[in-house]
């Protein structure tokens, strides 16, 4: 029988199965008092996802205080759209609006990593077509247990699979993100999916159902019994370890993706918005119908009346609260005007999407959702979407951070003879973590669409948005959850740093800042510290940079018994630069006769460091200093050099430092160089140091003079440290020896596929 | 001079297509699966992508659309026709040219910049280019690796009939390192690579693919 209002208000006593659907007592009763009765099954299911950890952010909305307080005007000057909406929004010049968000799909992606990870790029593609954006772009930042681990051979090929599987389908071109691996991700792999899109300004399209009489259609693919559940159950409470520590997993259903499906979706989308026939749009993600429609409602000016049984399903005899918690993918939520809806319904049938009329929106403030004429749902939308509970959950510095950082890299025994620090660098390249990406993104299909101009193995990628200008965007993702878990603070600093840097070498004006906080549990206050400090660190960062944070995402309870992953704090740059001509690639070699000159400052500086991690396996100490006026500086230098094409090539020193990136910089260019240190300080800091600040750019010779004395009048320390030598074939760094590329190629592009096949 | 570019639901590089039609100084002519209709285009160019999803065999629901009947048609009739990719797995589906692609070798979905060896440059589409020139374009599919009876192999062989081969590390373990073929006339050619996305260094490794949309002009003049 099905579950009516007449029914529940009848039958007050029954008990329901709330904490089983992840709802805590207080939870529980809040609900009744709001309706002044007990939950439908349907509204508990409603409720029960939309209040999950996931949808509702309920540990974190607290924190979100600091992203306001550290909003200059002048930073909310470029945002179209900001936090709250599907993605955020900013202007970049030549009428054209740019929307950028990063999202998690970590858990999923663990349990079935193929179709965890298909579904998380067919997820935040969606969230980009809600804002009336033509997708541009995508890419994706992963985690991963150790490599030589036999899960992670279960879980990075499937996952690799999964977004190449999915994104080569809907024609998005992968221009980007990140493989790390580190033991601390080995029972909780992330993987986080960026997407970006473009539109004309004029056409933004934000998620209301305003105008009484308008339309509800729901168009895509049918609603099915995949992932139902999914939200609550995979978010929030999976990874819960009992007291004995054993860490019991609820086995959930993850959901299935139709790549084909959402591709003809993306082009219905875009043809109904050109049509202008779109009055409010909202994706169906996590949480469905119960997300879709209450939010649909809760931010328009009046009610919604859904008719349930009109949904059009692929499963036979399902209930009210299933359809509505359903997660089945590729599908739309539209607000029509009736006017309209004749051509909605042409265009969807161009594109054999099936649509169906379900609602209205209605006088009032309530959103009532009937089956067969009967209610099942009448409730406040506000207080299904928004007006979930808040937690102030305890913050405490863990015990073991003053150990942790007491233990620093200083006792580690360093390489110093010429024959050691040249092994070295070829153990470094080798690295896992510093290897060659190709085995991965070679899976993933970079051209389509004809608009990338820069992908990986370069810092960022960068996508034309304007043919005719030539106007375009370049987006970096970076964190190094080691510096983080040193000090999270300074570690997501650093993380914004990265990102922001591996922009401004690509030759971009870095933007706006979104991010994908991904954390353990937020009942433990360790993690609640860690978080707060993250948050906060970015918050004060972004302002210091002068960009503003414009959306972001949170996964809590990633984490296997009582242990926490390392905190990682995505962070995602997005920049603009006004001719995607005059970018600045990463190789070098572009022009004959380049001096290499490194910018910044090397200082000793190995906590938390891809050095101590491979040849230690150590993790202690503090990580670098960061300092973002410097960043900033560096940034506009760059950005100059681009403009005026004082520089011929760019690479960001991070991960593995100077070596490193010298070693990538011959490679991707396909020539030698030659390399002279500093005698007055040690190579092997110089070699491996990952201080912040710190770039390595060629300048074509005649330019050499022009540049230098701008660094210099604007206060950038830099060092003549190399040129350029097409002769060569190899990398020579005097002292300590000669690199042929052939050698350095095989230890950088051998490692992956040797791992994985 | 008009030359068309299909989309199928699932047609990914249709837009591609059409920018490198214009590259040539063609008109470019949207084609549109369900219609019986060639617009009176003076070529036909099928762009890459997962035609219909591909969830049946790559190109096999394709090669029933409305279009590709007027397409058989008019192919056999001397209309050049170029298949790029998921296009060349429909022409072969719809029997324009011999052979099946089947799933790369290394069972991986491979993006690479591929070296080609230009093998025949007397057909529609390769005539700009010098004979036993090696050319840069970008390939990306999953089921890339050509195959054939070796009898068919043969003939294409002894006939001229492959087009281009891969030059160096061939990406996907195709037959004789063949990467494109043409039908008999030299007028229906089909490859893997994609050179639509070879017409300008910023956006692919090279301009080399250009050539091949040059090409046909020529012949569509000739004739």
């Amino acid at each position: 029988m099905i579950d009516t209002v007449d029914n529940a208000t009848a039958t007050p006593e029954q008990e329901q199965p709330f904490r089983e659907l992840g709802l805590k007592d207080d939870e529980y009763a809040r609900i009744r008092e709001i309706l002044g009765r007990r939950p439908t099954d349907a509204e508990l299911a409603m409720y029960s996802v939309m209040w999950s950890e996931h949808c509702s952010y309920k540990s974190s909305k607290v924190h979100w205080k600091h992203w306001s307080a550290n909003t200059t005007p002048e930073m909310k000057a470029k945002m179209l759209a900001g936090i709250g909406e599907n993605a955020g929004v900013v202007e970049i010049g030549d009428g054209w609006a740019v929307t950028f968000k990063l999202e998690s799909h970590n858990h999923p992606s663990y349990v079935e990593p193929y179709q965890g990870a298909a579904t998380g790029v067919g997820g935040i593609v969606r969230d980009i077509m809600a804002m009336g954006a033509r997708p541009l772009a995508v890419m994706d930042p992963l985690r991963f247990g150790a490599p030589d681990h036999p899960d992670t051979k279960r879980v990075l090929p499937g996952v690799v699979a999964g977004i190449g599987g999915y994104g080569n389908c809907l024609g998005l071109p992968n221009i980007g993100g990140e493989v790390v691996f580190d033991s601390s991700y080995q029972g909780n792999p992330l993987v986080n999916a960026l997407c970006v899109g473009a539109m004309r300004t004029e056409d933004l399209h934000l998620a209301h159902a305003s105008g009484t009489g308008n339309k509800v259609i729901l168009f895509g693919a049918r609603t099915g019994l995949d992932g139902i559940g999914g939200v609550s159950v995979l978010a929030s409470e999976t990874f819960s370890g009992d007291e004995g520590g054993t860490g019991r997993k609820k086995l959930p259903a993850v959901q299935v993706g139709d790549p084909f499906t959402e591709k003809v979706l993306i082009e219905c989308c875009l043809e109904l918005f050109a049509e202008g026939i779109v009055v409010g749009i909202q994706d169906l993600g996590g949480a469905g119908l119960s997300c879709a429609t209450s939010e649909l409602a809760s931010a328009g000016d009046g009610g919604m009346h859904v008719q349930l049984d009109r949904v059009p399903l692929r499963a036979t005899g399902m209930t009210p609260a299933e359809i509505l918690s359903s997660e089945s993918q590729e599908r739309m939520c539209a607000v029509v005007k009736p006017s309209d809806v004749d051509a909605f319904m042409r265009v969807c049938a161009k594109w054999d999407v099936i649509a169906t009329e379900i609602g209205e929106v209605t006088e009032g403030d309530r959103l009532i959702i009937t089956w067969h004429g009967e209610t099942v749902v009448d409730v406040p939308p506000r207080t299904v979407a928004h007006e979930g509970p808040m937690y102030e959950r305890p913050i405490e510095r863990p015990d073991y951070q003053d150990a942790l950082q007491a233990n620093g890299p200083e006792q580690l025994a360093r390489p110093s003879t010429p024959d050691e620090l040249r092994a070295e660098v070829l153990r470094m390249a080798a690295s896992p973590n510093l290897a060659s990406r190709r085995w991965v993104t070679e899976q993933y299909d970079r051209y389509v669409r004809g608009g990338t101009v820069l992908a990986q193995p370069s810092d960022s990628g960068m996508i034309r948005v304007d043919e005719e200008t030539g106007r375009g965007v370049a987006l970096a993702t970076d964190c190094n959850g080691r510096f983080v878990k040193l000090d999270p603070y300074t570690g997501t600093q650093l993380a914004l740093a990265e990102a922001y840097r591996n922009v401004a070498v690509s030759g971009a004006t870095p933007l706006a800042v979104t991010n994908c906080l991904n954390f353990g549990s937020p009942e433990d206050p360790a993690v609640m510290w860690q978080f707060e400090q993250a948050v906060r660190g970015l918050a004060e960062g972004c302002k210091e940079l002068g960009i503003p944070v414009t959306g972001g995402n949170v996964s809590f309870y990633n984490q296997t018994g009582t242990t926490a992953i390392h905190p990682t704090p995505v962070v995602g740059v997005l920049g603009v630069i006004d001719d995607v001509r005059r970018r600045i690639p990463t190789g070098i070699g572009a022009e004959a006769g380049e001096t290499l000159l490194l910018l910044g400052e090397t200082h000793d500086e190995f906590g938390g460091s891809e050095w101590a991690h491979v040849a230690h396996d150590h993790l202690g100490g503090l990580p670098p200093k960061v300092d973002l006026a410097r960043e900033r500086l560096i940034g506009e230098i760059l950005v100059a050099g681009s403009r005026d094409g004082m520089v011929s090539a760019a690479h960001d020193l991070s991960d593995g430092g100077l070596a490193q990136t010298l070693v990538e910089a011959c490679l991707i260019g396909e020539v030698g160089a030659r390399v002279v240190l500093d005698p007055d300080q040690d190579p092997f800091v110089q070699l491996f140091s990952e201080s912040a600040g710190r770039v390595l750019v060629a300048v074509p010779r005649s330019e050499e003079l022009r540049f230098t004395e701008m660094c210099t009048a604007r206060g950038l320390p830099w060092r003549r440290t190399g040129v350029v030598d097409p002769e060569s074939q190899s990398l020579e760094i005097q002292g300590i020896g000669d690199l042929p590329l052939a050698e350095l190629r095989e230890a950088w592009e051998g490692t992956l596929p040797a791992l994985f096949g | 001079m008009r030359i068309g570019a299909v989309t199928f639901p699932g047609t990914l590089d249709d837009s591609d297509t059409i920018r490198a039609i214009k590259a040539s100084g063609a008109e470019a002519v949207a084609l549109w699966h369900g219609d019986a209709d060639l617009k009176g285009v003076d070529a036909v160019i099928l762009p890459g992508g997962f035609s219909y999803g591909d969830y049946l065999r790559a190109g096999a629901i394709a090669r029933f659309a409305p279009v590709m009947g007027e397409i058989i048609t008019a192919a056999r009739g001397g209309l050049p026709v170029l298949g790029i990719c998921n296009g060349f797995q429909v022409l072969c589906e719809a029997g324009l040219l011999p052979g099946a692609l089947l799933r790369n070798a290394g069972l991986h979905f491979v993006c690479r910049d591929q070296w080609l060896k230009v093998e025949n440059n007397a057909t529609a589409w390769s005539s700009r280019y010098e004979a036993g020139a090696e050319i840069i374009i970008p390939i990306k599919n999953m089921d890339g690796r050509f195959a054939a009876p070796k009898s068919v192999v043969d003939e294409l062989e002894g006939e001229g009939r492959v087009v281009f081969r891969y030059a160096g590390l061939n990406p996907n373990g195709s037959t004789d390192d063949i990467a494109g073929i043409s039908d008999p006339t030299g007028r229906i050619v089909g490859l893997m690579p994609h050179p639509e996305h070879a017409i300008d260094a910023l956006t692919g490794p090279s301009d080399d693919g250009l050539g091949m949309f040059l090409s046909v002009l020529d012949s569509v003049v000739a004739a």
